[in-house]
């Protein structure tokens, strides 16, 4: 028996574009005065759907707009989207950080959530000063922090410094406290935005180990935002996948992210050129796929198509330890990645200031069946990345041609990769 | 059992989150469900406030021990004014300043409520009644601190031979106090509200909380304008009777009325009541503008 413990119907949130203070006085005039004639707000009549893509006309824009559905008490449940699809403000409503504009939610049950790790620590307190301010801040009273503090304690495995101010902290030991206190706060709904990417990775699986015990075993609603459909994928049930502000659809996790992959599919691109940036000494400036070494706007491969890319590569000034990188990965995992001064080392030493063309082929057949993305980047040797584009090429490997031996290349055979080893057969007797 | 269908059966919902709230949706209940948070806030306020400090506390004591030393100069030797029979003076000036700290940072401190906790309430929901309440409540302290100050002031100036007229009405402080930090609170959450789309404000408080003491028998007392032409501006000012009264529980001398003191009542109930409605109207919006 599971009860609807979260009920959305026709939730909008608008938000103001631009500055907000010019011109803000006039238009709360302009509100008062149609309220004081009864008439409805005007700005609430206009707004767009949030596409960042397109510059619209209005300065008003729907950051959610006619959101329904409902939760059942104990699902898991896994919120997707694009960047700005309306999944923070989403989570910011439920949490009651800010009001909708329209529409309600209706809740059974007390809700934490954690939008950030470790709201509200103080730096001049001690661990154990901010277990319990923290705790307070998430709506527990005093005597549940302290039956669940050595629990808290034992999880974030900061026992020694406990009794020490936070600000002398290691980055890794305080977001691992501030998860502690939120996971073990006996609330019925758990709200956790895309917090866990501060961690290392054997964080990260601790704290998803956590959420799951706390959705399957302890029976508690859990409502999850990532980026990585990994993590989603094993810890959901349910998936609500959200496309520009709108609901596009509401179901199964695997249906969820199937529909948002192939939206994306649709918004794949053959071709981007990049906004320039102008602090950087080396970027890139556009992309261009290539199909069996030619420029294409098709993005279905034959798994024995060779992908390839064009870049356009400027170099300001004579600048040294730069590379290039580009990373691929399938809706779950990284899967490789290419850099160019690995091949090309003379360019780690010095890259001289001018445009570079910059062609790059992958050896064919590697990709199976399957949904590719690639990343690129620019490094700075040692130091970290300095230009990162992310998912900037989608393409769809398909075997088309028909024929026992590709078998192993399509999408329900198991393996990430199709590489054809030779294989040679002696007779021993 | 019984309660969960019961619950299913009246669609008893715990919560509902709608654009806007009722005009009075005060909900003191939930505030008084978070009071442990209230009490970690206060605690947070004066342990953190004093950390890697060398004197800490003491430095409540300086900040009135400066300013009286500078008022008995500047309004007593320089302008010659009057101390309403108060002996020896510095003790009219450090009680007036020690009652005017508590009203101007309970106003300075209540009047950034959103502007200052705007990352904390952006990530995460409470009553945020809590934190204007609880920096009222931390100031008690601090004024607790130079009320024993001037306590201590006063009991060394009787055993030096100062008549020191200590009477009934020092019952009456608890309750000057509620009225006082019940305007500042009041009027800290108006301009708190109004800061969150208008900064102005910010600006414009700084300046007018120094005007405000001037417009409050704080360096002067109330008897002495009585015969002139422009008495009835100070009196106007809800804090003038607090400020007479507090001096007349500890010295016996001061002008005021038990009308004069309900009309201060009055004004914070105004106030109070004008300053939650904004509040609450606010505080559920106010991340969009902040």
């Amino acid at each position: 028996m599971s009860e609807t413990v979260i009920k959305v119907e026709n939730l909008s949130k608008q938000y103001r574009l631009g500055q907000i203070g010019t011109g803000s006085l006039a238009h709360d005039f302009n509100r008062f005065w149609h309220k004081v004639r009864g008439k409805e707000d005007p700005y609430l009549q206009i707004g767009e759907t949030n596409d960042r893509t397109k510059s619209g006309n209005s300065e008003y824009v729907w950051s959610l707009k006619d959101i329904g559905f409902e939760i059942n008490q104990g699902d898991a449940v896994g919120i997707i989207g694009r960047n700005g699809a309306g999944k923070s403000t989403l989570l910011k409503i439920l949490s009651r950080v800010t009001a909708p504009t329209t529409g309600s939610v209706k809740v059974k049950g007390r809700i934490a959530s954690l939008l950030e790790v470790g709201t509200g620590f103080h730096p001049e307190l001690t661990g154990r000063e901010n277990v319990f301010l923290n705790g307070a801040i998430l709506g527990m009273r005093k005597k549940e922090i302290q039956r669940k503090f050595d629990e808290i304690v034992d999880f974030a495995g900061v026992e020694r410094y406990i009794d020490t101010p936070v600000k002398r902290y290691s980055s890794g030991m305080y977001v691992r406290l501030a998860f502690a206190v939120a996971a073990y706060l006996e609330s019925e709904i758990l709200i956790v935005d895309e917090v866990l990417a501060v961690g290392d990775a054997d964080f990260q699986k601790k704290c998803l180990g956590k959420m799951n015990d706390v959705s399957k075993g302890e029976g508690r609603t859990v409502l999850f935002v990532s980026h990585n459909m990994g993590s989603i994928k094993n810890l959901c049930q349910k998936g609500i996948f959200l496309q520009n502000g709108q609901l596009k659809f509401a179901g199964s996790i695997d249906d969820a992210i199937t529909n948002y992959l192939n939206t994306s599919r649709l918004e794949s691109s053959f071709y981007k050129k990049f906004d320039p940036v102008k602090e950087l000494p080396v970027t890139i400036e556009d992309v261009q796929l290539l199909k069996n070494g030619l420029p294409t706007d098709e993005t279905l491969f034959d798994f024995q198509d060779r992908v390839g890319f064009e870049l356009t590569i400027n170099c300001k000034t004579k600048t040294a330890n730069r590379g290039i990188l580009i990373h691929c990965h399938d809706s779950l995992d990284h899967l490789f990645s290419s850099f160019d001064i690995s091949i090309l080392s003379s360019y780690l030493e010095i890259r001289e200031p001018g445009n570079y063309k910059l062609q790059v082929e992958y050896p064919a057949p590697v990709f199976k069946a399957g949904l590719y993305s690639f990343d690129f980047e620019v490094g700075n040797f040692g130091k970290g990345a300095e230009q990162v584009e992310k998912n900037v090429i989608n393409i769809e490997v398909e075997v088309l041609s028909r024929n026992p031996r590709f078998e192993a290349a399509t999408a329900n055979r198991s393996g990430k990769l199709y590489i054809e080893p030779t294989w040679e057969y002696t007779k021993l007797n | 059992m019984d309660t969960i269908a019961q619950k299913t059966e009246n669609q008893g919902w715990d919560l509902e989150i709608k654009p806007k709230s009722g005009l009075l949706e005060l909900n003191l209940k939930e505030v008084w469900a978070y009071r442990d948070l209230m009490w970690l806030f206060v605690r947070r306020d004066f342990v953190a406030q004093y950390k890697q400090t060398v004197l800490g506390p003491v430095w409540h004591f300086i900040q009135p021990i400066l300013t009286t030393i500078m008022f008995l100069f500047v309004f007593g030797r320089i302008a010659k004014i009057p101390t309403d029979g108060i002996q020896p003076e510095f003790l009219f000036y450090l009680s007036g300043i020690t009652i005017w700290n508590y009203f101007s940072t309970c106003l300075t401190s209540t009047s950034t409520t959103f502007t200052s906790n705007a990352a904390i309430f952006g990530k995460v929901y409470f009553p945020r009644l809590v934190i204007p309440l609880s920096v009222v409540i931390s100031n008690l302290v601090k004024f607790g601190i130079q009320f024993l100050f001037l306590g201590v002031a006063i009991i060394y100036c009787f055993f030096t031979g100062y008549k020191i007229d200590l009477n009934i009405y020092l019952l009456l402080i608890p309750f000057l106090l509620i009225i006082m930090a019940g305007i500042g609170l009041g009027l800290g959450i108006i301009i708190s509200s109004i800061t969150t789309k208008y900064r102005d404000f910010t600006v414009l408080l700084g300046f007018a909380v120094q005007l405000y003491m001037y417009a409050t028998p704080i360096a002067y007392p109330l008897s002495y304008l009585k015969q002139k032409g422009y008495a009835w501006a100070v009196e106007i000012n809800p804090l003038t009777p607090i400020v007479e009264a507090f001096r007349f529980a500890l010295f016996g001398k001061g002008t005021f009325s038990t009308e004069s003191l309900l009309y201060s009542t009055g004004f914070m109930i105004v106030v109070l009541t004008i300053g939650s409605i904004i509040f609450t109207k606010v505080e559920k919006s106010f991340m969009d503008t902040v």
